[in-house]
């Protein structure tokens, strides 16, 4: 079974902590990233309120962190995550975890 | 997922990863923060390798923001310095020899004796930035090294950080108050193990909270309490993430939140949403205060603000007819000469709606163990004759009242500048590069500093305050690199050292070196260990669960024990009765000790000196309104700020923040290079345009230098060209000393362009003497519309 990440984008909050932690794990160059904060907005809404939502979407050059998994730890930007809306998990365990609330989107790195 | 690898070391400080070592500890300077987070040290012979959070501590509950994860960066990082420095050209020339701390300390105890005996301690002025790990150990070498009472922040205008706020609640509350977002508990949100409830809304004042981290408030605390359910109001000119998040954004014109929540507490009271019980127990003057808002209408606060009236009122209502709530507040509450006052009106919010010391409100909050140490220690080793003279005397809630417990920077500037009352010849800065940073006005800081006959500047790297002023320049250690015990709320935590980097110290271990060399006796201990362990026996109440750092390293952090409704339980007062600690045991809404030093005992709102308002003639010509300072994620201030760093890659220039239509009038687009300029001064950031923000204000960032730059003057790191504060003033502050308008200045923008950036700032400050030179004698500040002429 593959493994998944679930970002819930409801509470991103956009601060870099996932891309540096992957950059510094993966000892990737400058210009290099494993995982990037896509953002979208602010944008007004025709209610008063206001669109902007922040995804960290993996690069090709993620692999999950699959030597630290091996020593038992989870992915460094799931790890650091201070909004802790990063979830890490089988594809069917974050499957489940994804129907529980709106707002979330699972990726899947590598099968 | 399985994640056993911390479970299994769950019990241990330290274990073996392969070739890592990993120690489990806290973090705190550099980088700095106002937070103390848990991490793991990841080092291979002697280096630090990698940092993550650790998942034990329940302050960060293993997470970690990207200035910490990013740190073996800025460990290893080649600019640092690894041996004293001693200056061999002339100052701004950037020419040193390295010596070896023998030889600084000779030099340091020569000069020291030497003011002592021409001069008098006095003459010495000790000065730190801000939230780093020496906020109470630098102040007492000020006290107990050098005898002198000028100890203050690197010309921090109006100490206009936390300090206003701090001394409106002492005054008000007669305690700290903090929003309650469970971080005084080790179970943190576990509500079924404490009486901790989940703010069901909670207000975000004047600071980005999830960025800036302030005041040892860990920001992301809010978003988990935002997915436990809590509600947000973000009152705040910028359109923030949490600002996106919220019910209410109240996007309130830069200096105006007092008569803001003047208009809250306007709505609260006539629509009797207040706390009628908490009221008629626990407060004095509420009437007073009624009476004196009843004038602050949403309407009239709507014109003076810019927020739409309806929104007040509902936000008002909102946060008033919540069970609990919890306010979150910041910088910009400061960085007004109005501070004092806004404070004390935002106070008066959680204070009649009853969220004081409840579970999710705001809590009463003290130093965990009963450790007073801070910007204090070690003061009462003075003679009351000494402490007379610290500077700032002239406001008495500040000195007679107490209330203040450092020297008044902006009266530090001044007695460089003119010998009034006295002469100051001697600076040491610890970990602050005023000239880029804090202080307001820089380039008249510049010009003022240059007159100092004896500087030692103490930090990582050299920095353009090192470069323009220092004759001695000490390489400070980095977080990992220290020994160290942190006393600010709670937990008690505890920093060890797991790696070098060449010959550099830490404030504990440089303090303790130069005042065992100056006052001996006011030293016992040998070196940072014995100082702490002193703290630990000595100065720390007997619950504290450890007595040495040995010990203390084992546990690495301690909760105390916690109550809610202190009041109640005579917790407070030093008498044991039930109440506040206040004159009248009551929190003191009509606030009875501004009366007694002459100061206005309510809040009321005052117009910003320069702002489209209160100066129309100088709106014409510079009509935008300019607030100052936003955090960004990448950087602790000046830190972080070398070319090729993380932080500089997310972030590599300065930016200034502006509406659509603003930019469009002034033919601006996203990424054009602009200059930003007012009758002050002018820098140059790069627009970047928002869909979000008033057009008729703008926002720019602080902090910018660049350390890829010749360091040598006349560039001084390219220091003045993006400063901010050339346009912000010096010696203005509010009645009280308190405060100063960082945040509410009047500018104009333009493009820069080949034609009109010949005269770079930082060639016009050090070579051509430019920039607030002119003098107004009535206020100290310089004259309006007379100095930019470049």
């Amino acid at each position: 079974m593959a493994n998944a990440l679930l970002i819930d984008y409801e509470y991103c909050t956009g601060c870099h902590a996932c891309e540096v932690s992957c950059k510094k794990e993966k000892n990737l160059a400058r210009g290099q990233w494993g995982i990037k904060i896509l953002t979208d907005g602010p944008r007004e809404l025709p209610d008063d309120k206001w669109e902007f939502n922040n995804i960290p979407m993996p690069t090709s050059l993620c692999d999950l962190c699959a030597e630290r998994l091996e020593s038992g730890k989870d992915p460094s930007c799931v790890h650091n995550c201070p909004a802790n809306c990063m979830q890490f998990g089988t594809v069917e365990e974050m499957s489940k975890e994804v129907a529980k609330k709106g707002n979330r989107v699972i990726f899947v790195p590598v099968v | 997922m399985t994640t056993d690898y911390y479970k299994k070391h769950w019990d241990e400080v330290e274990w073996q990863d392969g070739d890592y070592t990993v120690t489990r500890t806290t973090a705190w300077s550099a980088p700095g923060c106002h937070d103390g987070c848990g991490v793991l040290y990841y080092t291979k012979d002697g280096k630090l390798e990698k940092v993550e959070g650790d998942p034990k501590n329940p302050f960060n509950r293993g997470s970690l923001c990207m200035r910490c994860v990013m740190m073996p960066e800025v460990v290893n990082n080649p600019e640092r310095l690894k041996k004293p420095l001693k200056r061999v050209g002339e100052r701004g020339e950037n020419k040193w020899e390295e010596i070896s701390i023998d030889e600084a300390l000779d030099i340091i105890e020569e000069k020291v004796r030497a003011i002592w005996r021409d001069y008098g301690p006095e003459s010495i002025a000790v000065h730190i930035g801000t939230g780093r790990d020496n906020n109470d150990v630098i102040p007492r070498m000020a006290y107990c090294a050098f005898g002198t009472p000028n100890f203050s922040m690197g010309y921090l205008a109006g100490d206009s950080c936390f300090c206003p706020r701090s001394a409106s609640m002492a005054s008000t509350n007669g305690d700290f108050m903090i929003a309650d977002m469970s971080q005084q508990f080790e179970n943190r949100y576990d509500e079924k193990s404490t009486e901790w409830r989940c703010p069901e809304v909670i207000v975000n004042w004047g600071c980005n909270a999830v960025v800036s981290n302030s005041d040892n408030f860990f920001g992301h605390w809010i978003v988990d309490c935002m997915q436990r359910g809590a509600k947000m109001i973000t009152i705040d000119p910028g359109l923030t993430w949490l600002a996106a998040r919220s019910d209410y954004w109240l996007r309130v014109r830069p200096g105006t939140d007092c008569a803001l929540a003047m208009a809250m507490i306007h709505v609260i009271a006539e629509e009797g949403l207040e706390d009628k019980d908490f009221v008629s127990k626990w407060c004095y003057g509420f009437d007073e205060l009624v009476e004196r808002c009843e004038p602050w209408t949403p309407e009239r606060a709507a014109e003076v603000c810019w927020v739409d009236a309806d929104k007040i009122r509902e936000a008002a209502r909102m946060y008033a007819n919540a069970n609990n709530a919890a306010i979150q507040w910041g910088l910009k509450v400061d960085q007004t000469t109005n501070a004092t006052a806004t404070a004390n009106a935002i106070n008066a919010l959680w204070t009649i709606t009853g969220n004081v010391d409840v579970p999710g409100g705001n809590i009463i909050i003290r130093n965990a163990f009963s450790q007073n140490l801070s910007y204090g220690y070690g003061w009462h080793s003075l003679s009351p004759e000494v402490q007379a003279k610290r500077l700032g005397s002239e406001f008495p809630l500040m000195s007679r009242a107490g209330y203040s417990s450092s020297a008044h920077a902006d009266s530090v500037l001044k007695a460089i500048e003119t010998s009034e009352p006295y002469p100051i010849r001697m600076v040491w800065m610890s970990a602050t590069n005023p000239i880029a940073n804090m202080g307001a006005d820089a380039p008249r800081l510049y010009r003022a500093l240059k007159t100092v006959d004896f500087v030692v500047v103490h930090d990582v790297s050299l920095t353009p305050t090192a470069v323009a002023f220092a004759d001695l320049v000490i390489p400070a250690a980095m977080s990992p690199e220290r020994n160290s015990q942190r006393c600010w709320w709670v937990p008690h935590r505890t920093m060890k050292k797991v790696c070098d980097s060449g010959e550099c110290y830490s404030d504990t271990n440089i303090a303790t070196l130069v005042g065992r060399r100056l006052k001996p006796e006011n030293w016992p201990w040998e070196d940072e260990v014995g100082w702490i362990n002193n703290i630990l026996s000595t100065e720390s109440d007997e619950k504290i669960p450890y007595r040495n750092f040995e010990d203390a390293c084992k546990q690495v952090w301690a909760y105390p024990e916690f109550q809610y409704r202190k009041y109640e339980k005579g917790l407070l007062r030093f008498d044991g009765q039930p109440g506040f600690n206040t004159p009248t045991g009551r929190i003191e809404l009509f606030n009875t000790n501004m009366m007694l030093w002459g100061y206005d005992p309510l809040p009321e709102h005052k117009e910003p000196s320069c702002s489209p308002v209160s100066n129309p003639e100088l709106a014409e010509k510079y009509p935008l309104v300019l607030t100052t300072g936003a955090r960004s994620f990448e950087f602790f201030h000046s830190e972080q700020r070398h070319a090729h760093l993380t932080s500089r890659e997310l972030h590599p220039q300065p930016k200034v923040e502006m509406s659509v239509k603003a930019a469009a009038d002034r033919g601006i687009k996203e990424g054009d290079w602009v200059w930003i300029e007012n009758q002050r001064g002018r820098c140059r950031q790069i627009a970047t345009i928002s869909l979000a923000l008033d057009d008729r204000v703008v926002r720019a960032e602080h902090g910018w230098w660049f350390p890829e730059a010749e360091a040598a003057e006349p560039n001084l790191f390219g220091v003045f060209n993006s400063n901010i504060n050339n346009l912000t003033p010096q010696c203005e502050n509010g009645d009280t000393g308190f405060g100063a308008p960082y945040a509410n200045q009047l500018c104009e923008i333009y493009k820069c362009t080949e034609e009109n950036s010949q005269d770079l700032p930082s060639t016009h400050v050090t070579r051509k003497d430019g920039y607030s030179k002119e003098m107004d004698e009535t206020n100290g500040d310089v004259k309006v519309g007379v100095v930019y002429n470049g």
